[in-house]
């Protein structure tokens, strides 16, 4: 069934549109990662104009994220002070981020820094999310307990001044770190229009020793607020926020959310890793091709009004 | 005095118009497309009828028509991607003024056959209604640029741009009938209607219309509830968002 969309101005099968929701909100709900970094470029290879995909993929992501930020409310699995200190640190970052964003569009380089950030982004994280998640996999078939937290593995990272204690998540840290993963996530997503959920799970993991039982919910919480922040100033700012295509993702994607969400919780922490190192870095792959191969079509047309 | 002028412009205007007497009346399906939630497209028929009368001279050759049906103008860039230390990357770009969005030429045949190139180009018919790219510089460039081609090819991909040169049926030798198809891409705005005829390679008439496409029902306020109240917009989405999510984990909820 075709739906004209009022924004992106074009007619879109409905169905394929559910689908793509679902799909993504499975992913988005079973990582705890908005799952922006897939939908966007889905969106944009069914022919809907980069600008309206990136806008209304915030609305979709503050769908999912809400969806799976309530489940896991309920199993009192969110760490919520540390995820309102990420927030400080990552509303400073978002500020960056857009500055840097206007400095190179004006500068004309925003296209290749963005695509180029893709690439080298995805591929070093998957890669090492992947390359971690083996060695623990290979570690537990070997007989060896999987240990999360390993005694003496502290790093330089605690030993910095300003130490909070995060009842829920059982650490002790430095604020310093978490402002600044709070901050980096920030920049990077209005750089990259990401949440930066596939980022954020690894660093508070490996950086900060944050638990798997809290840091997906921590993770998810973060992703709402900013995602939910970024939809009103996209549609306040760009007017690009197209709510019929938004409400169809929304649909497919908290449904898709929950399943995910359970899915999730069934495996093993160190498969879930391995799955998510292998979609990042297979996203990375793919835009590093686009870079290197010579495209069949050269040219492209770009509207410089603002309707598209 | 006063009738020598009057002679001399009727003299001069026969000079340009040897055969004025031919009048073209055309009539179009519709003058309004509207665009609902279930737009797909449309097709719309222009009906002609080339009108003599007895002191209309007799012609050897038939006639033709081009149908030329411009859409809102833009700015468009064009970009060509070119390999920089080893990266495939938007290089160089073309910008096109005030060129159409949508462009329609159809005629009974083929439009270099009907009139020489020099006066289609200087009248700006067909496909010459692209406009040649502005450099910065602001010299314009030569006749086949690849990046006007590249506009034309990218556009006549998505159906936005048609040359058809079979596009206009002569039902009698005075009477022809066009089909516009409109594609559901098809931008929302006003459109020219530009219908001349040709004989021997000279325009003996032209007809003007305009055809306008515009978004209506849920459409049209989704559009204008975007445009003139952003923010309120946002927040009324990010409360749907909120509620879609809050909904899902109330119907899924096992414990």
């Amino acid at each position: 069934m075709q739906i004209y969309l009022p924004i992106a101005e074009l007619p879109v099968n409905m169905f394929l549109l559910f689908g793509m929701g679902l799909a993504v909100g499975f992913i988005s709900g079973m990582f705890g990662i908005g799952g922006g970094f897939l939908m966007t470029p889905l969106l944009i290879f069914i022919g809907i104009n980069p600008a309206v995909s990136v806008a209304t993929v915030s609305s979709h992501i503050a769908a999912s994220s809400a969806s799976s930020a309530i489940s896991y409310w309920r199993r009192n699995a969110i760490d919520m002070p540390l995820a309102m200190m990420l927030l400080v640190g990552g509303i400073s970052g978002t500020a960056g981020g857009v500055a840097l964003f206007t400095l190179l569009r004006s500068a004309d380089l925003l296209d290749l820094v963005i695509a180029l950030s893709y690439v080298v982004l995805l591929v070093a994280v998957g890669g090492m999310m992947v390359s971690e998640a083996l060695r623990a996999i290979v570690r537990s078939y070997q007989g060896y307990p999987v240990v999360l937290r390993r005694p003496g593995s502290h790093t330089w990272l605690h030993g910095l001044p300003f130490k909070v204690r995060f009842k829920r998540s059982k650490i002790y840290v430095s604020s310093i770190p978490v402002l600044g993963i709070g901050f980096i996530i920030g920049f990077v997503g209005a750089l990259m229009g990401i949440g930066g959920g596939f980022l954020l799970v690894p660093m508070l993991i490996y950086f900060l020793r944050v638990p798997t039982a809290t840091v997906i919910g921590t993770s998810t919480v973060l992703t709402l607020i900013t995602m939910a922040s970024a939809t009103v100033m996209h549609a306040a700012t760009n007017h690009l926020v197209d709510a019929m295509l938004a409400l169809i993702l929304m649909v497919g994607g908290v449904v898709g959310a929950q399943f995910g969400a359970r899915a999730g919780q069934r495996m093993k922490a160190e498969r879930l890793r391995l799955l998510l190192g292998l979609l990042v870095l297979g996203v990375g792959v793919r835009f590093a091709l686009e870079l290197l191969i010579q495209p069949s079509e050269l040219f492209s047309i770009r509207f410089t009004g603002d309707a598209g | 005095m006063m009738k020598r002028i009057v002679i001399a412009t009727a003299v001069s205007l026969f000079a340009a118009w040897p055969a004025c007497a031919e009048r073209l009346i055309t009539s179009l399906s519709s003058h309004q497309v509207l665009v609902t939630s279930s737009f797909t497209g449309t097709e719309l028929v222009l009906f002609g009828s080339i009108e003599r009368d007895a002191k209309t001279v007799s012609r050897k050759g038939e006639y033709d028509i081009v149908v030329t049906v411009a859409g809102p103008r833009e700015t468009l860039v064009v970009r060509h991607k070119d390999r920089v230390f080893g990266i495939w990357t938007n290089a160089e770009s073309r910008s096109f003024l005030n060129t159409p969005t949508y462009l329609a030429v159809l005629s009974n045949r083929p439009v270099s056959e009907v009139a020489a190139p020099e006066l289609l180009r200087r009248q700006g018919i067909g496909m010459y209604l692209v406009p040649r790219p502005s450099l910065t510089s602001g010299i314009q460039s030569g006749e086949h640029d690849l990046f006007r081609d590249a506009l034309i090819r990218l556009r006549e991909q998505r159906k936005l741009y048609v040359n058809d040169p079979k596009g206009v049926t002569f039902l009698t030798p005075n009477l022809f009938r066009a089909t516009i198809r409109l594609p559901a891409e098809a931008p929302v705005g006003s459109y020219e209607v530009d219908v001349r005829l040709f004989a021997d390679g000279a325009e003996l008439a032209r007809a003007s219309s305009a055809l306008e496409v515009v978004k209506v029902g849920i459409e049209q306020f989704i559009v204008n509830a975007a445009a003139n109240h952003g923010i309120l917009y946002g927040l009324f989405t990010t409360l749907m968002a909120l509620a879609t999510g809050w909904l899902a984990s109330v119907v899924f909820r096992k414990d």
